[in-house]
């Protein structure tokens, strides 16, 4: 079974090819450049190095979200139209998620997240075999410390954006904060394509992105209609 | 790459169009046919904020794409196999809503192992007629749309000179602003189109020539002068009819428009004009063209209503002559908010 995994939630792009339940062709790269203009060149280049047709794909793995708006649309379009186009299922792995696989196994637990601007993270909290034991959520990193400062276990951190947070981080949990090498804070394309073996698959009509953000105008929209039943 | 295309055997192009709120696919059978053609609009969900919501519009694409791409095949009883290329709309519009479209057709194009192709919207909304009735060369097109006002002349298929350009407002964005002044619900094209048939042109607002021999247009002016009249009224404790301010400001618009072709079409000495874009929608406009052209010899086109707002159909049409002309757009074609249409026309 040749499985395709995708994740394009962030700068970094990231595809593997896993079949039998082995890493066959992986590739990332971290560039301002474009997803859309990125993503299915590098499919198309994955897929010819180890002489993979399209039709030889019997599932594919998607990174949902959160993260970067636009790239989780250019990931989610693409792996949904490819699973919908030959049939096979389609698995929506959390994009946060997909980052504790490298994580995991080590005794503590888990926290990945991604900078979401204005001091604001996506982040969520995970045990040693990836289960997820506080939800995924969109929140200030200084409420979020507070939060994981009443665990009393060490937790391993692991981001592309570790660098900006990494003191806020330490200053906080002191020395129960873990961080991880360097190489390991970028999803792994081929562990996320082996973990969509066991995956959820999910229907493709329904799988849409984790936002975990509602848009302004609908913020906006929303308090709106909280006054007017309030008058 | 250019195959040889063989004469007898048809040829159906699927196409995708996401570039503003509506998400669409089609099926089209040697570039004039619709074998199916399915629109999901969203306009309901704008509604609330009064217009289109980039974030949201793309939001949607994204949850309704593979229902309307599902809808479209079985709509036609075909499947991706019988489809020669994948044809979607590359720009303009909105570029978070036009990236759904360019990588769902990238994957579509990619499992097939058949053409992509990159469509501008403006010849898909020119093309549209030609789902009607074959093109007469030289063709003047008038593009009136919530984003465009333009004359397009067009000497032969997939060729755009561009003649005259709005300079400030497209004539949709007109009707949009003029709208939510006089407090209409959105969309307010199809409202002052309504309101307009009941009230009177009294109000004698501004037309906008411009130089001599210009095909340009321009409805800033015209916008600005419905609002100070309206601003102006309400200080006075006068009481405007709604009906006339729509009936004056459409007529406004109408003249322009219907006097800048007529004058195009003559100089350039074109045999067919064509009406396109969502504006050909209004009621007006087309009553007013088909009266101005009525005893010349060129003839005028004006697509049914279905086919002047954004669908896929046209994309499908216009991907055809591209897809003719051996254009193939590469993997790594990106959605272009600003896609020049002459540009465009040249590749
Ligand atoms: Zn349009």
């Amino acid at each position: 079974m040749t499985i395709l995994a995708i994740d394009t939630s962030s700068e970094i792009l990231a595809i593997a090819l896993a079949q039998e339940g082995k890493v066959i062709a992986e590739y990332s790269s971290l560039s301002k450049n474009k997803h859309s203009k990125r993503l299915m060149p590098a499919v198309v280049q994955l897929l010819k190095s180890v002489d993979i047709k399209p039709k030889d794909l019997k599932k594919i793995v998607v990174a949902k979200g959160p993260g970067s708006y636009t790239g989780v649309r250019i990931g989610l379009s693409t792996a949904k139209t490819l699973a919908w186009t030959l049939k096979i299922p389609v698995v929506g792995l959390s994009s946060l998620e997909a980052l504790t696989l490298q994580a995991q196994g080590r005794n503590t637990l888990i926290c990945p997240f991604f900078d979401a601007r204005r001091e604001l993270v996506y982040t969520g909290l995970y045990d040693q075999n990836g289960q997820s034991i506080i939800d995924d959520q969109n929140c200030l990193m200084s409420d979020w410390l507070e939060e994981l400062a009443k665990i009393d276990q060490p937790i391993i951190f692991i981001s592309p954006d570790l660098d900006s947070f990494k003191e806020t981080i330490t200053d906080r949990l002191g020395e129960r904060a873990i961080f991880i090498a360097e190489g390991l804070n970028t999803t792994r394309p081929g562990l996320l394509a082996l973990s969509g073996a066991q995956g959820k698959e999910e229907d493709v009509h329904q799988l849409v992105p984790s936002y975990l953000r509602l848009v302004e105008a609908e913020v906006n929209w929303l308090a709106n209609q909280g006054e007017q039943s309030n008058e | 790459m250019g195959e040889i295309m063989s004469q007898n055997k048809e040829t159906y192009i699927l196409a995708i169009e996401t570039s503003c709120d509506e998400t669409a696919a089609a099926i089209i059978k040697d570039g004039h046919e619709i074998v199916s053609n399915v629109v999901a609009s969203q306009i309901e969900s704008h509604k609330r904020f009064g217009g289109v919501v980039p974030e949201i519009a793309s939001r949607h694409h994204v949850e309704q794409i593979t229902h309307v791409l599902e809808e479209a095949f079985t709509k036609a009883n075909m499947t991706a196999e019988d489809i020669d290329a994948f044809a979607v709309t590359e720009g303009p519009g909105l570029v978070g809503a036009l990236l759904v479209g360019v990588s769902t057709a990238k994957a579509l194009a990619f499992a097939h192992d058949k053409p992509l192709i990159g469509v501008h919207h403006i010849a898909g909304h020119i093309y549209a007629n030609r789902l009607i009735e074959e093109f007469q060369f030289p063709l003047l097109a008038l593009v009136v749309s919530g984003g465009h006002t333009e004359l397009v002349l067009m000497q032969e298929h997939g060729q755009f000179e561009v003649i005259g350009e709005t300079r400030d407002d497209a004539a949709g964005e007109a009707y949009d602003k003029v709208a939510r002044t006089m407090g209409l619900p959105y969309p307010g094209g199809p409202e002052i189109d309504r309101l307009a048939k009941q009230g009177k042109d009294n109000l004698d607002f501004p037309r906008a020539w411009l130089e001599e021999g210009s095909f340009d247009f321009s409805f800033s002016g015209l916008k600005s002068a419905v609002i100070n009249t309206l601003h102006n009224a309400k200080q006075k404790g006068i009481v405007l009819e709604k009906a006339d301010i729509a009936a004056s400001f459409q007529a406004s618009v109408i003249d322009v428009l219907v006097e800048k072709t007529y004058r195009a079409a003559k100089e350039n000495k074109v045999n067919h004009v064509i009406i396109a874009g969502g504006v050909a929608a209004n009621s007006g406009l087309r009553t007013a063209l088909e009266e101005k052209f009525r005893d010349q010899k060129v003839k005028l086109s004006i697509p049914p209503l279905s086919l002047c707002t954004d669908n896929a159909a046209m994309i499908g049409a216009a991907g055809m002559i591209a897809y003719q002309k051996g254009n193939r757009s590469d993997w790594g074609m990106n959605a272009n908010p600003a896609l020049d249409l002459e540009m465009y026309g040249n590749r």
